[in-house]
Parts: structure tokens; C-alpha cells; sequence
């Protein structure tokens, strides 16, 4: 490698510091071993969890998530996946807590409506405010509306996280524009979360100067998550290189070939 | 005893249990999880001291795969 080549930086949320910048969900994997593959090939530190009754009356020597990714090797992620109401996601934090032994990094979502899965920003910032009262650290999940995002960051959130598009619907990057002006306007770190559908929705998220990715449902049911995980990684590296480095202006035409227009043989 | 366990109400015999052997009679001993009761989360540190009483609603959630 030559001297002035990129070194990744690592990107720092809550006072917790990460090398990767892709964030990832455990969700629609076929099994815990091809979850721990996908997720260990995406080299992701952050791993978001969701938080449910536990399934009484099975076996107990039966695997659990937390068995095949310990959260000592992890930095773990509780979300709200599934709260359509700021109580509810209050409470299943507090419960994740509990849960992950004071851990107080928290994914808050709370969504809107059960069709698009669309957030409730208003129930956000609501839960925002008690949970970052409580001693949480709040990464949320939001809309990619400039003025909430910038709402959610005075209120204390620790990292604001718009939609690319909709949770699952691998549309990839629809509005570059507000995701923009998102990242001008915060100082918190602004990781895009949702709508991710391949590699190249990652690297334009990364190119726009977004600090990182989530996402889940683009590598899970992909038809081959490992892979897809590995290309992930890189489409996030490269995306981040791409946007330290500068791009050159778009132009319509330039009549500048790359090659001389001197010594032409005539 | 009527105790409401994740939404399914359970019988049990003893009207003096604690959290702790609950807990056993569960089969939850080593794993991890958290527990509500009656809408307060009783703190792992107290199972052993904390008695559950007739008609107490408990919630006890764990970690699962999501995004």
C-alpha cells in the first residue's frame, strides 16, 4: 500500500468507538450459524437485536442467538422493532437492559403503521426524550425529514438514522437530497437505516458522507448472505473512500479526453 | 396460584414461590432473560428475594434475531 493511501477511521458513537461502519440486523437468516457467517463476513460490530417473550416450555439446552454471538464479540443493538407507541418502546428498552446487564445503547424505532412500516416520528421523539432521560443512548431511527433529524439530535440522540426507504423493501436511496442536507445539518453521526437493496445502495449512502449503513433484509435474503455480506463490506469501505477522496464534478461535456490531444497522427 | 406468564395463565401449586425457583420450574435457570411483573422489571439480583403472589402478570423476554 502506498503512503498516502486511505486508513479506514473509525467512527465513534456515544463515546464507543468502531472500525466498521456497516451495521447489521440478525433477522430472516435461515439458521443462528448462517446468521454468525453472514454477519462475521460483513466485519460489523453492531448488531441489532429485537426483543421478544421468550418461547417457554422449549427445550433448554436448545441454542439461543446469544449463543452463537456472544455479546462480549459484539456490540449489541436492542431495537424497538414492532412498537407502534412511545410506551412500548420505553418499556421493551428498559426490559432490553435489564436483559443485556445495564448495556444502555439502544436502537429506538417506533413505527407508524403495519403496511409500509413508515415511523411514527412524533411517538420517536416522544420516547426519545424519556429514554435519554432515563441514561439511554439513543441511536433512532427516523424519516428522512431534515427537521425532525435535526429535532431528534437536539433532544440527545446519538446517532440519527433516516430511511433510505422503506424497512425491507430493498428500494435503495430515493431521496439523496434530504439524506444530504441530513448530514449537513448534524453533528451526531447519521448512519442510513432501511431500504438498502445491494451493494451500490450501500456505496451511494457512503459517497452522499453518510458515517454508516444498517441494514439487514439486502443481506439476509439475499441468495447467497455470506456473499452478499462480504460485498456489503466492501461497497461500505469503498463508498466511505469515494467520499474522502472527492469526486470530480458531473458534467454534461467536457471535450477533456483523458488521453493528450497533442501528437495525434494525422 | 394463577399466574400470568407471557399472555397464558399457569397454575402452580405453592402459594409461596420466589423468582428463583420459578425460574427453575421453567427451565430458565443459566439462560438469559429479563422479567416484568405487574409492568416493573424485577432486577436479576432479587429473584431470590422477591415472591410472586396470586394473579401477577409476568412478561419474560429475551434477545431474537431482528433488524
Amino acid at each position: 500500500m502506498g503512503k498516502n493511501i486511505y486508513v479506514p477511521e473509525s467512527i465513534v458513537i456515544a463515546g464507543r468507538t468502531f472500525q466498521s461502519r456497516l451495521l447489521v440486523g440478525t433477522g430472516k437468516y435461515k439458521d443462528f450459524e448462517e446468521t454468525k457467517l453472514a454477519i462475521d463476513e460483513s466485519g460489523a460490530q453492531i448488531v441489532t437485536v429485537a426483543i421478544r417473550r421468550v418461547n417457554l416450555g422449549q427445550d433448554s439446552s436448545e441454542p439461543s442467538l446469544l449463543d452463537f454471538l456472544p455479546p462480549d464479540q459484539y456490540t449489541y443493538l436492542p431495537n424497538t422493532a414492532g412498537c407502534y407507541t412511545a410506551d412500548d418502546a420505553i418499556r421493551t428498552l428498559r426490559l432490553a437492559r435489564e436483559l443485556l446487564d445495564g448495556h444502555n445503547l439502544v436502537k429506538l424505532e417506533v413505527l407508524g403503521d403495519p403496511k409500509t412500516l413508515y415511523p411514527n416520528v412524533i411517538e420517536t421523539i416522544e420516547a426519545a426524550k424519556v429514554l435519554i432521560k432515563d441514561g439511554f443512548d439513543v441511536m433512532v431511527y427516523t424519516s428522512d425529514d431534515p427537521i425532525i433529524a435535526k429535532q431528534l439530535e437536539d433532544i440527545g440522540c446519538c446517532a440519527v438514522m433516516p430511511l433510505a426507504s422503506l424497512i425491507g423493501s430493498g428500494m435503495g436511496i430515493l431521496n439523496p437530497w434530504n439524506l444530504e442536507i441530513i448530514i449537513d445539518t448534524l453533528s451526531v453521526p447519521v448512519i442510513v437505516d432501511a431500504g438498502v437493496g445491494t451493494a451500490s445502495d450501500a456505496s451511494i449512502a457512503m459517497e452522499l458522507g453518510c458515517d454508516g449503513v444498517l441494514m439487514n433484509t439486502a443481506i439476509a435474503t439475499a441468495k447467497n448472505p455470506i456473499l452478499m455480506a462480504s460485498a456489503m463490506r466492501k461497497s461500505i469501505e469503498a463508498g466511505r473512500e469515494a467520499f474522502l477522496a472527492g469526486r470530480m464534478n458531473k458534467k454534461l461535456y467536457a471535450a477533456s479526453p483523458s488521453s493528450p490531444t497533442t501528437g495525434i497522427i494525422t | 396460584m394463577k399466574i400470568s406468564i407471557n399472555g397464558k395463565i399457569k397454575n402452580f401449586d405453592t402459594d409461596i414461590l420466589t423468582f428463583e425457583s420459578l425460574i427453575k420450574e421453567l427451565n430458565l435457570a443459566g439462560k438469559r432473560f429479563a422479567i416484568e411483573r405487574n409492568g416493573e422489571i424485577i432486577p436479576k439480583s432479587c429473584f431470590a428475594d422477591y415472591q410472586l403472589s396470586n394473579g401477577d402478570k409476568l412478561e419474560i423476554i429475551g434477545a431474537v434475531g431482528g433488524g
